[in-house]
């Protein structure tokens, strides 16, 4: 037998309860996806609402995993100055075509990031290109952070700590969409910069500044996983991320005629394999 | 062609032909030894954890941890989980890749064109010597290259430029867990990693005189 003083609880009975979690529906968040993605109050100038695929906030030490369609345009933008977007793209269909970092840097002859870039999987083919880029400081070679280094530098690195580990969140993800840690290869991530010197020192250079946004073209069908955690290579003793915007909207693929496709011989040779894949396919 | 002042005791000594595939498994303190036997040429490298190949050498990891994209003694080589695979010990080279990967069949027709399908390439040595372990395409990460030059310009541009590398020329390295390592003495004609003329390397396994094991460490 109870106090007899004691109130009932609002929520000690199966209606109650029910009633209380109901009564959240309609709040908001800082950092949170806005579904249906049309409901988007800000579509980017030239787009239409009902084009929105995908839009939200990923909060620093978060994650986010979306499948897009050929032809979307993904939009990253550093709200703070101090989002860094950490991204693997498998082909969605078939995981074991991914992201090639040293592909990405070796093929294009170049090891820095930026517009006009081609993020190529291992299979000689495009899995997304770089369309816009206001930031330019970005980078393909240093990867993420782990367990074991957030531990050591913030004291803790696991998924839902207050550090979370950039390669813990990528587990989750990729976890999530049938994926195991040995399909999670390099990552590059953008809006924090590392430049290399001649004698191969790494530079870290921070971002642009807040606002700073780049645009990726899926080429492919493709299952993207998203970790919004500090760089790596970034000196702060603290734990330092800010919110990331994401925004997918319907798009169409780079085709013959479009600068990016001559833009280079080896990138024509990406798109040309890419459309062979999918011809072959029956999808495109 | 001989290589002296192996260290320690041989535990097994293989020349690895032109464009062919090698793989051994390292002890924690033994010493694996590559030896570009005939000058230029370059060595695409993997390495695992022997009892938990999803732990597998990290490119990123490796860069980010030593804050330098070129390897020479002391570096170490990180894993996925930032744990350390392998140290560097000796180097007579001066320097490695770690950025350039393998090259693949499916690259190569980007790099060069289509005419090169038909080649011979790494990938298709890693897969094949990576079966043998149970290993797969999903276990293919960026590589090390050892003997390969690949300087990055203030710009960003990089590339495959002539070797620096020289006949005998090696690099010692110490296993620091149980590894598994995988070779594929690169076979790729159309750039200078090997004066596009592929020729032999030799891995060497030896127990560090005065290992752990022994107890006269």
């Amino acid at each position: 037998m109870g106090t007899p003083s004691a109130p009932p609880s609002a929520t000690a009975s199966t209606h109650g309860a029910r009633q209380h979690a109901r009564a959240q529906d309609g709040t908001t968040a800082d950092a949170m996806p806005v579904v249906p993605a049309s409901d988007w109050p800000e579509p980017p100038e030239g787009v239409a609402a009902g084009d929105v695929v995908w839009a939200g906030t990923v909060a620093g030490g978060g994650y986010t995993h979306k499948v897009l369609a050929r032809g979307t345009e993904l939009r990253l933008t550093d709200l703070t100055g101090d989002a860094c977007a950490h991204l693997l793209l498998h082909s969605a269909d078939r995981p074991w075509e991914r992201l090639n970092t040293a592909d990405t840097v070796k093929v294009l002859w170049n090891a820095y990031l930026g517009k006009g870039h081609l993020l190529l999987s291992d299979q000689g083919r495009v899995l997304a290109s770089v369309t816009e880029d206001t930031s330019g400081r970005h980078d393909a070679l240093t990867g993420t952070s782990t367990l074991a280094r957030n531990t050591a530098r913030y004291g803790d690195g696991t998924p839902q700590s207050a550090s979370p580990a950039g390669r813990e969140l990528f587990k989750l993800a990729a976890l999530k969409n049938g994926l195991a840690p040995r399909d999670l290869p390099p990552s590059v991530s953008f809006f924090q910069g590392v430049r290399i010197a001649e004698d191969g020192t790494t530079e870290f250079i921070g971002s642009a500044d807040a606002g700073a946004s780049v645009t990726l073209r899926a080429e492919q069908d493709v299952t993207v996983l998203l970790a919004n955690v500090p760089h790596p290579l970034d000196p702060r003793p603290e734990y330092t991320c800010g919110n990331l915007r994401v925004l997918a909207y319907r798009s169409r693929p780079t085709a013959p005629g479009d600068a990016l496709w001559d833009a280079a011989p080896e990138g024509r040779r990406a798109f040309l394999n890419t459309v062979d894949h999918l011809t072959a396919r029956g999808l495109a | 062609m001989t290589v002296t002042a192996l260290p320690g005791r041989v535990v097994s000594d293989e020349t690895v032909p032109a464009r062919a595939a090698w793989s051994g498994f390292v002890r924690r303190g033994q010493l694996l030894t590559v030896t570009d036997l005939y000058g230029n040429q370059a060595a695409d490298f993997l390495v695992y954890d022997a009892h938990d190949t999803s732990v597998r050498y990290s490119a990123p990891d490796t860069v980010q941890a030593q804050g330098n994209v070129f390897l020479t003694t002391g570096s170490v080589l990180l894993s996925n989980e930032h744990t350390p695979l392998m140290t560097v010990v000796d180097d007579t080279c001066g320097r490695h890749d770690t950025l350039g990967g393998a090259c693949s069949k499916e690259s190569n027709t980007l790099r060069y064109g289509h005419h090169t399908w038909s080649q011979h390439a790494c990938v298709e040595n890693f897969l094949s010597e990576g079966a043998r372990h149970g290993l797969g395409k999903r276990d293919l990460v960026s590589n090390i290259n050892w003997f390969m030059n690949v300087p990055v310009e203030k710009d960003g541009t990089l590339g495959i430029v002539d070797g620096i590398s020289a006949p005998g020329l090696k690099v010692v390295l110490r296993a620091e867990t149980d590894v598994l390592a995988l070779l594929s003495n690169c076979p790729q004609i159309n750039n200078p990693c090997n004066g596009f003329d592929p020729t032999a390397v030799r891995m060497t396994i030896t127990d560090a005189a005065g290992s752990e094991e022994d107890g006269t460490r």
